[in-house]
């Protein structure tokens, strides 16, 4: 009879050993064999896991090579949570310094994009904004914060991420994209997810404005990224996504 | 609602089939679903399942608790499943005679138990941690095996037995399992099924494998097929001797349209009828 600590700790090892062929001592030749099936099935489980969160990801680098990114990511950062629904938030950062990737310069941001969509699906809900209250403030706007949707994720990038993933979200082939750096808005004021692309200003706005910052503030962050910068083009999607949920009006000074 | 789920033919939920359920709302006797799928903070998964639940009894079939493991079940994972539950209300509350963490990483695949002394006490002491914690009974199913245990289906039906005298637990009884386990490591199926202590059993799980692409011999627990006539035969000894009980067509892998896993779902309920009380028994019960 073997100790259940002993044999759970042999077990482990061989399904984390980088040998294909480990399996825990005792066996005979013909389970030794069959070992396989756990190690095949954690295999298929835990980079089927990333496939389903990373689906533009996966379409724009093909299946093996995905598969291949996924089991070396899968070895460097196991799950600990029992719930694999968020599995992988390493996996951008992984895959950007993946050195089979890196001739890809924009994969890395495509899935920090894929990720910020999942996490917005599976964020808490709240009743967003309307999207009329900045008219309600008047001149107290500039200088109000506003406290973000739990969702509302904005992901900014020196490469076309937002078309990219627009492009391939679908299963048809290869899309052509302009290249430019786009910022993307992340948004769920309901049950689905809305992505918006924005310029790299509306993206500074949007970003400073998520992160706490006044609309005065976060205008200027954006007027130092383009002069012409239009306010609206950050508002817009800020309101007509629900990105927001409540204002901050302050102390008056 | 009722801490049992009625004996009649359920499914295994999933979301891509949430619109011609929710929109036809078919006879169906209950759904299950893992609920570490539903483990997130909000959103459309969460709002799908409580349109589900509002119109069916629900159970949750956990993957991730790891009762068998020299590890106690993890705090984090027990306070989550304790959410679900109190959120859903659910009809039964079922796990896996396997454990799937250790050292704190999570290998998500059911890993073998040894079927001994040793590993019933492990199991037990993590069942009744389990069940102190819900606040519950839950229910615990046996495995499949591709590596061959220390004894036949006899040391497997007597482990099962005494885990749940010890713990007052139910069984789960998977018959694609029993299948598998005949085929892999020799049991004797119909013996297995005959040995079942019948009232122990609070729910039948049907489903389909396939042969290992290396080695025809080994049959791998896919959910990825219907359900064989092997699995239909044992269900069918099962029931002739149990009657009714609640019994899911579980799909995970592969999953086909609604109506292929509803036409599954309407062969185990033609046999559940079958085996069916008299009708006067059955206003009674």
């Amino acid at each position: 009879m073997r100790e259940p600590a002993a044999w759970q700790a042999e077990v482990a090892a061989a399904l984390r050993a980088e040998d294909g062929a480990a399996a825990p001592a005792g066996l005979d030749a013909e389970d030794r064999a069959r070992f396989r099936v756990y190690r095949n099935n954690v295999a298929v489980g835990l980079t089927g896991a990333l496939a389903a969160a990373y689906p533009v990801t996966r379409r724009l680098v093909g299946e093996a090579f995905f598969t291949a990114t996924a089991k070396a990511f899968v070895a460097a950062h196991p799950p600990r949570s029992r719930s694999l629904a968020l599995y992988g938030a390493a996996f951008p950062s992984f895959l950007a310094a993946f050195p089979p990737a890196r001739g890809v310069a924009y994969l890395g941001d495509v899935a920090r994009l894929e990720r910020a969509v999942l996490e917005a699906l599976h964020a808490a809900d709240a009743a967003p904004l309307a999207p009329d209250v900045l008219a309600g403030l008047g001149e107290r706007a500039a200088a109000a914060g506003f406290t973000p949707h739990p969702a509302a994720r904005l992901v900014a990038s020196p490469h076309p991420i937002g078309s990219l993933w627009e492009g391939h979200r679908g299963g048809e082939g290869p899309v052509r994209v302009e290249a430019r750096p786009e910022a993307v808005l992340v948004t769920r004021p309901g049950e689905r997810v809305l992505v918006h692309t924005l310029s790299p200003a509306a993206g500074r706005f949007v970003a400073s404005l998520l992160d706490g910052a006044t609309a005065a503030t976060a205008a200027e962050a954006a007027f130092a990224v383009d002069p012409d910068f239009d306010p609206l083009t950050g508002w817009r999607p800020l309101l007509a996504g629900g990105a927001l949920v409540a204002v901050n009006l302050g102390d008056p000074q | 609602m009722a801490e049992t789920l009625p004996p009649r033919a359920g499914v295994g939920f999933k979301l891509e089939h949430a619109r011609p359920i929710l929109d036809d709302q078919p006879d169906v006797g209950w759904f299950e679903v893992h609920p570490e799928n539903y483990m997130v903070a909000g959103g459309p998964r969460l709002a799908t399942l409580d349109a589900i639940r509002a119109r069916y009894p629900l159970s949750l079939h956990g993957v991730g608790l790891s009762l068998g493991s020299v590890e106690p079940p993890d705090p984090d994972h027990l306070a989550a499943l304790k959410a679900l539950v109190e959120r859903y209300d659910p009809a039964s509350v079922s796990e896996h005679v396997a454990w799937v963490a250790h050292g704190g990483l999570y290998f998500g695949d059911l890993l073998p138990v040894t079927i001994d002394d040793a590993s019933l006490a492990v199991l037990c002491a993590n069942i009744a941690r389990t069940q102190d914690a819900l606040g519950r009974r839950i229910l615990v199913e046996n495995p499949s095996h591709y590596l061959r245990p220390a004894g036949g289906e006899r040391a497997e039906l007597d482990f099962l037995a005494a885990m749940a005298r010890r713990t007052g637990c139910g069984l789960l009884v998977d018959l694609d399992n029993v299948t598998i386990s005949a085929a892999n490591v020799g049991y004797d199926a119909a013996a297995y099924v005959d040995g079942l202590p019948g009232e122990l059993v609070g729910e039948v799980h049907l489903a389909g494998h396939v042969e290992d692409p290396g080695d025809g011999e080994l049959l791998i627990d896919t959910h990825s097929r219907p359900v064989p006539p092997d699995v239909w035969q044992l269900f069918r000894r099962l029931v002739a001797r149990t009657g009714p009980l609640p019994t899911l067509v579980e799909w995970d892998n592969d999953v086909p349209e609604w109506p292929v896993l509803e036409a599954e779902m309407h062969k185990a309920a033609i046999c559940l009828e079958a085996h069916a009380p008299s009708p006067q028994r059955r206003r009674s019960a």
